[in-house]
């Protein structure tokens, strides 16, 4: 057994112990695979560039006509009012599904799954002719024949209710989900706590439970509301006018049909972009209290840069 | 003779088909101090948590200053009361938990105001007035805008105490309050509990910490097991029992 001498296990050292230099591991495939992204982009780039096809200036004529605007205002209006009416839908039908009546258990149960079970698509276009199944609302007495007071289908239900309708219930099935989840996240001896110190059950919801629920519920509704944008161009099937049925009454005149949807593309995008503000706001708000949210900026949280700040903060610390 | 603080006759509790008390009897005088002790499952927390009606009894009297917290009585029936009755019934007996249950988006003070402001109807300026003074009685003065995440296990519980002190309760009910501490932050809430008790509040203790038994309580009732195995002065109950079963239990936790 070969005896190992106290100078065998030291590292081999020249020179003074303090001023050794620490060389981070290179990554050298990092470096081409990241040279190779930025060729492929530049080349895409370039070559959109210079394609005559896509007419820039029919993009340029059209980014703020007066027929995108009001498609702009009517799917801002139609997301803004199919989230209001997929929160508070979906909210009762949380309610429901946490209640212990079997009945109204079943019942919220049969809705989340008829309407999350079938395409958004499908529940647009059976909206939109609505009035093939029914071609009078009417309420009265049912089975009697006695009716109070009716209207006509089409009247009621014109291309924006029934997209309204569509996609409102469509959102209601999945905000039922995430609201249930928030409540169910709350830990149950918050509201016992509450409830110990005499607070009714309408006051513990509103001041102890809920605001702790907005954690978990906030992130994904913002995820929603950015989805609900998007999908609102696909109304544009029962011609709702929104922004993305306006893009195509043109691009069937025109024919400019790429150009027409780098217009509708470059709106969508800007109006992501804005929704992720409120979002990070909202984020940081309901946030309070828990350790991970404390202190940073609203801007550094959206931009994600959180991460890289402390990592080049630690490499600076490194550094010294 | 004045009415006993706590009075239970006969209660009975079952989950399904498992008893979980088989008809307690006790009574806990004012200005007492009751701990309870017995081993896990022997009933004790279920006990206390029928006291302010966190849990429904089925059969049995419990009554809180002569009141039924959680019933009405008609002839020979208790009916349930609705909830907003119940949570009027409450505001008189503060708790504190196991795992303190402070509201995690509220600073130690907006949790010592919560109940005050929206169930007392209290002035905000009066009750945070109120508030800093509770916060300095169980040693927290400086840490009034802290939030729970940001205080020890200890002062979480402490500031647990001045929450349910706020609502100027005339029982308190601890479940177990020293449980989840580190045990060198046990001593602090102790203490707090202890000049509690010296002021003359009126305690229920789930607890197992036996010194403090013998030291504060006037009355220790051993549990198991569903039943009151053994209760009286904690100098007979907790040093030389009558019971073997309490006894066991005293050698295997001592």
């Amino acid at each position: 057994m070969a005896t190992l001498s106290h100078a065998d296990m030291k590292p081999d050292l020249h020179g003074s112990d303090e001023n050794l230099n620490v060389v981070p591991l290179r990554h050298y495939g990092r470096w081409i695979a990241a040279a190779a992204a930025i060729a492929a982009l530049v080349g895409l780039v370039g070559s959109l560039a210079k394609n005559d096809n896509l007419h820039w200036n029919v993009v340029g004529d059209y980014l703020f006509a007066g027929l995108i605007f009001d498609g702009l205002a009517t799917t801002l209006w139609l997301t803004a009012a199919a989230m209001a009416l997929g929160l508070g839908l979906g909210t009762v039908i949380a309610v429901m599904r946490l209640s212990s009546s079997p009945i109204l258990y079943g019942m919220s149960s049969l809705f989340v799954w008829a309407f999350r079970g079938t395409p958004l698509l499908v529940q647009i276009i059976f909206w939109g002719y609505a009035a093939a199944l029914y071609s009078q609302i009417k309420i009265g007495v049912p089975f009697t024949g006695i009716t109070f007071i009716s209207w006509d289908t089409n009247s009621v239900l014109t291309p924006a209710v029934a997209a309204l309708l569509a996609l409102g219930l469509n959102e209601a099935a999945y905000t039922s989900e995430i609201v249930r989840a928030g409540i169910q996240s709350v830990d149950p001896g918050q509201a016992e706590a509450a409830h110990s110190l005499g607070m009714r059950p309408a006051l513990t919801a509103r001041r102890i439970v809920l605001p702790q629920a907005m954690r978990v519920i906030i992130p994904p509704m913002g995820n929603e509301t950015i989805n609900m944008l998007k999908m609102t161009a696909l109304v544009s099937v029962i011609g709702a006018h929104d922004l993305m049925s306006n893009i195509q009454e043109v691009y069937a005149q025109n024919y400019q049909v790429i150009p027409m949807l780098v217009v509708a593309s470059l709106w969508y995008l800007a109006l992501v972009s804005l929704l992720s503000i409120p979002q990070a706001w909202l984020e940081r708000r309901y946030g309070r209290g828990s350790a991970r949210s404390q202190n940073i900026p609203v801007i550094q949280r959206m931009l994600g840069t959180t991460s890289t700040t402390l990592a080049r903060r630690t490499k600076k610390e490194a550094g010294r | 003779m004045t009415t006993p603080m706590v009075q239970a006759k006969g209660v009975t509790k079952n989950y399904g088909k498992l008893e979980v008390l088989k008809g307690i009897d006790l009574t806990v005088e004012r200005g007492q101090v009751c701990c309870l002790l017995g081993p896990s499952g022997s009933g004790k927390s279920t006990f206390l948590r029928c006291i302010n009606h966190l849990e429904g009894i089925d059969g049995g009297t419990l009554t809180v200053d002569g009141d039924l917290v959680g019933y009405r009585r008609h002839g020979q029936k208790l009916h349930e009361l609705r909830e907003p009755e119940i949570a009027q019934r409450r505001r008189d007996i503060g708790m504190v938990f196991q795992r303190f249950n402070l509201f995690p988006h509220m600073t130690a003070l907006q949790n010592v105001i919560e109940a005050p402001v929206n169930v007392a109807g209290i002035p905000r300026v009066q009750a945070t007035q109120e508030a800093h003074r509770l916060l300095e009685q169980v040693g927290l003065a400086d840490r009034a805008d802290h939030y729970p995440a940001q205080l020890s296990g200890g002062q979480q519980q402490r500031v647990a105490i001045a929450r349910a002190l706020a609502m100027k309760p005339k029982l308190m009910l601890f479940d177990e309050p020293t449980s989840a501490l580190d045990p060198e932050l046990v001593g602090d809430v102790l203490d707090v509990m202890r000049n509690l008790a010296a002021e003359g509040m009126t305690m229920v203790v789930v607890t197992h910490e036996i010194g403090f038994a013998r030291e504060v309580a006037d009355t220790a009732v051993f549990m198991d097991e569903g039943v009151v195995v053994e209760a009286g002065d904690p100098r007979h109950v907790l040093v030389e029992p009558e019971q073997d079963r309490t006894r066991a239990f005293l050698s295997a936790v001592l």
